[in-house]
């Protein structure tokens, strides 16, 4: 049995009487995407959160490459490797979609306490910053300020960042939400691919893309997983055909 | 439009540079002390402006560290003209560049725990710690009598530098034009770097910062611990220029006054500082001229601006921001 | 020391507590509902000083002189509100900084203009002149006490209003909810602008009193500003009960600060370096007090 690249053991969080994360075991292997479907309100943000670090869990322990996080921020855990994408797109908006991807090459790169040299003359934060937004399709509109690009232009251009972090997990909060049925398509393409570089743990709503992509799916409700394994016995699953798919249908 | 910002810093400096030149030639060494006191103003605010405009961090504070270097240079001087050593034995100086250096290591080291606490806050409480800091230490010096309390310190003399006679408004004057050149040298340099693409990504969205992998919190403490330590040097400056360290240089008012100057010239601009210390001392010296209570103008001229005129005068002037 | 000196002190402590606590209630109200920072408060607290001492010297009644202070601070506060405030709401807290800095430079200068340098002194009204008799021995200022009276029924018609009222209930829901306001029907312009002329009115208020208790003059409102700005930072912006007990504990602290520090000092150095070194830590000490209060919660004792 491989080492899973993240492992999840009995997470636990309230806010106050109510119990977002009720006892989450979750691990994501090499290679693989894991999806994380549950209705709204299921607690999969509040769980994404905690595992990147912007929110402390109450308890349980969340190991990332066989390391324990507890303590560690935000920060901490993108630099060893953790990239993630937001639910709401979150970019400098005043920066071009380039520099926003060169933010992250930098961050790889070392510290950012490097005070005279010009980063848009620097090849080594351009050219890898270039390549990634080729990979994602955004080369044209690289000059452009993030607030002037379009909803799905964003959500790529976040996929890029994580992907200029050399990023050793993805999570993917609802990258196609609000995407057209065309760059759902390319971007679920994309993402089938990308599962080789790193594994991504994907919260996604749209079923389709789900179906498609993921090589193992959990369900989480009322901050549960209440079923969790390959997609067709999900999909079977009486259960989840209950709490979640028949309500959907 | 791209283009036109440089050719109005250009101006803006060569502009700042004819004032003393032409005040020689006509007999009117008095603007050689304004344009002085533009130079000095506008050093204090771009070290401000590497806080607030680039990092936003709107400091309501920078006063502290105007006064500290002003009062840096006055007991410094102080006691190296009584012949009484500080402590331990240390002499004072009335060297520029020792006084400079240790106005700007003061800064340095009174700006970091400082900064380190109120940058655990953010919006309007980081605008408050910092005022109050600063009322800290102004009550502080006030209330201190061996360095003058409420009457402040007077320099005897204006401290001297190797090989330039600055008890002479022209060299004085130039002095302080060069220091400020380099600090908008600095700036510049600062905000084309990687510290400057982080100091300005954590401005826009200190999430996205983070999510990267680059904490906010030291890049900000950073860049407020630099910040403070050029207005400290500003503030040596000027009380070598006044040859007196007021409290007044601590005050609220001028924490206010140096927030004017970078919001009149254009925020977070190379020469936002430098237009509004020019636009300021203009007002100063115009308004004041027909009327004791300029103030009350200054008021409403910042009204208009703030509430209609958002970019200032390089706003004005040079169009708006441009990012690579 | 006496028993009836530290009363006394004391009780200057609460006076200068409730105080502010006039002044940090409008404040802390104004950025509860309209997220709002204003400078300017200060401003307010001098107009009430200036028109309570016009007013009582030209009718030779402090009453009528204090009627005129919550009326002028008021209208001046929904002046304010209407031609510039209203603009701010939206902006960001840099240019709130600004432009309620460029209003206290008007109203400052203004009021240089039309009544000089020279302070203006107002009268304790006749029934309150006198002292009242401590335990202890010695004897306070019946006037200081009744200050303190004032504010605390003003503490308690606050709670009152904001927790028993139609306006409070609409209060409560613009801190709460911009949106929802505006879903009940509830005119949010006006809401506004009576929630200001209120703060404002609490602001002149407090200018009138003190102003009895010192000189009025131009200026006077900004030390008072800046220690309510460390009352609400300490209580927890936009938190009415935050502002009490930041007033409270600043008011206490500092005037218990400026009397004990010194004295304690001198058990252990000379007399002539306690009393320095004492009176200068004592100036320093709310805001020692306020940064460790940060330190450990950055968004103060009664965070919203």
């Amino acid at each position: 049995m491989v080492e899973p690249v993240l492992e999840i053991r009995d997470l636990r969080k309230n806010f106050g009487a109510l119990k977002v994360t009720d006892g989450v075991n979750l691990d994501l292997r090499p290679g693989e995407i894991h999806a994380l479907i549950g209705p709204n309100g299921a607690g999969k943000s509040t769980l994404i959160h905690q595992i990147s670090g912007s929110i402390r869990q109450d308890s349980g322990t969340i190991r990332f490459l066989g390391q324990d996080m507890a303590g560690l921020g935000m920060a901490a855990r993108a630099s060893l490797g953790l990239g993630r994408s937001f639910q709401i797109s979150s970019l400098a908006p005043e920066f071009s979609a380039l520099r926003n991807v060169m933010l992250a090459v930098q961050a790889r790169q070392g510290p950012s306490f490097r005070f005279f040299r010009p980063v848009m003359a620097d090849k080594s934060l351009t050219d890898p910053a270039m390549a990634m937004l080729e990979r994602v399709g955004l080369a044209a509109r690289s000059n452009l300020p993030a607030a002037e690009l379009s909803h799905g232009e964003r959500r790529q251009l976040e996929i890029a960042i994580a992907l200029a972090l050399g990023s050793k997990a993805f999570l993917f909060d609802e990258p196609m939400a609000g995407m057209g049925p065309e760059g759902s398509r390319s971007l679920t393409k994309f993402l089938g691919g990308l599962r080789r570089e790193a594994p991504i743990l994907l919260v996604e709503h749209d079923m389709d893309a789900v179906f498609a992509l993921a090589d193992r799916i959990s369900v989480l409700v009322y901050g549960r997983i209440i079923a969790s394994g390959k997609v067709d016995d999900i999909r079977n699953d009486p259960e989840v055909r209950r709490a979640y798919l028949g309500e959907a249908a | 439009m791209a283009a036109r910002e440089p050719t109005v810093n250009t101006l803006l400096a060569l502009l700042l540079m004819a004032v003393p030149l032409v005040a020689l030639a006509i007999g009117e060494p008095f603007y050689i002390t304004l344009a002085t006191r533009i130079a000095i103003l506008a050093l204090a605010a771009v070290g401000l402006n590497i806080a607030l405009g680039l990092g936003g961090l709107v400091s309501f504070g920078h006063a502290a560290f105007f006064g500290l270097g002003g009062y840096v240079a006055a007991i410094l001087a102080t006691h190296a003209f009584n012949g009484e050593p500080l402590f331990l034995g240390i002499p004072g100086t009335t060297s520029m560049p020792v006084i400079w250096f240790v106005a700007i290591a003061i800064c340095a080291l009174i700006a970091l725990p400082i900064g380190a606490i109120s940058l655990r806050t953010a919006g309007v409480y980081f605008i408050m710690i910092t005022l109050a800091f600063a009322q800290m230490i102004y009550y502080f010096a006030i209330s201190w009598p061996a360095y003058g309390g409420e009457d402040g310190l007077s320099l005897y003399v204006r401290n001297s530098l190797p090989l330039v006679n600055t008890a002479k408004p022209l060299p004085f004057f130039l002095v302080c034009y060069a220091l400020l050149m380099l600090a908008l040298a600095l700036f510049w340099l600062i905000r084309g770097s990687r510290f400057g693409a982080a100091l300005q990504a954590a401005r826009q969205n200190a999430t996205r910062l983070s999510a990267v992998g680059i904490a906010p919190f030291n890049i900000n403490l950073a860049a407020f611990v630099m910040s403070a330590m050029m207005t400290g040097l500003a503030g040596a400056l000027f009380a070598d220029l006044n040859r007196f360290a007021s409290p007044s240089m601590l005050s609220w008012h001028m924490s206010g006054e140096l927030i004017v100057l970078i919001i009149l010239g254009g925020k977070g601009r190379l020469f936002g500082p430098v237009a509004g210390a020019m636009l300021y001392v203009f007002f100063e010296y115009a308004l004041g001229g027909i009327t004791e209570r300029w103030q009350f103008f200054l008021g409403l001229i910042l009204l208009g601006v703030v509430l209609f005129a958002r970019g200032g005068l390089l706003g004005l002037l040079a169009g708006k921001v441009q990012h690579g | 020391m006496s028993t009836a000196l530290l009363i006394e002190q004391l009780l200057n402590g609460l006076q200068l507590g409730v105080m502010l606590f006039l002044m940090a209630a409008g404040l802390t109200l104004i950025f509860g509902v309209m997220g709002l920072i204003n400078l300017a408060h200060g401003s307010l607290y001098m107009i009430g000083a200036f028109a309570c001492a016009i007013v009582a010297s030209a009718t030779g009644s402090f009453w009528i002189g204090l009627i005129a202070s919550l009326v002028a601070a008021a209208a001046a506060g929904a002046i304010m509100e209407v031609l510039v405030i209203r603009r701010l709401y939206e902006r960001d807290h840099l240019d709130q900084v600004l432009a309620t800095f460029a209003l206290i430079l008007i109203f400052s200068e203004g009021s240089r203009w039309l009544f000089g340098s020279f302070a203006l002194y107002l009268d304790i009204p006749p029934l309150l002149q006198g002292a009242v008799p401590l335990p202890g021995g010695g004897q306070y200022q019946l006037y200081r006490l009744a200050v303190i009276g004032v504010g605390i029924s003003v503490a308690v018609g606050l709670h009152v209003l904001i927790s028993r009222t139609r306006l409070g209930m609409r209060i409560r829901a613009g801190e709460s909810d911009r949106e929802m306001i505006a879903a009940l029907g509830i005119d949010i312009q006006t809401l506004y602008t009576v929630v200001f002329a209120l703060g404002a009115a609490l602001a002149g208020l407090a200018g009138a009193l003190v102003g009895a208790l010192q000189s009025v003059q131009v200026g006077m409102g900004e030390p008072v500003l800046i220690l309510a700005f460390v009352v609400i930072v300490i209580g927890g912006i936009g938190s009415i009960k935050g502002a009490l007990v930041g007033a409270i504990l600043v008011g206490t602290i500092d005037t218990m600060g400026r009397f004990l520090l010194p004295k304690t000092l001198a058990l252990i150095l000379p007399a002539s370096q306690a009393g320095m070194i004492g009176a200068a830590l004592a100036s320093m000490l709310i805001y020692i007090v306020m940064a460790l209060i940060l330190a450990f919660r950055p968004r103060g004792l009664f965070a919203a």
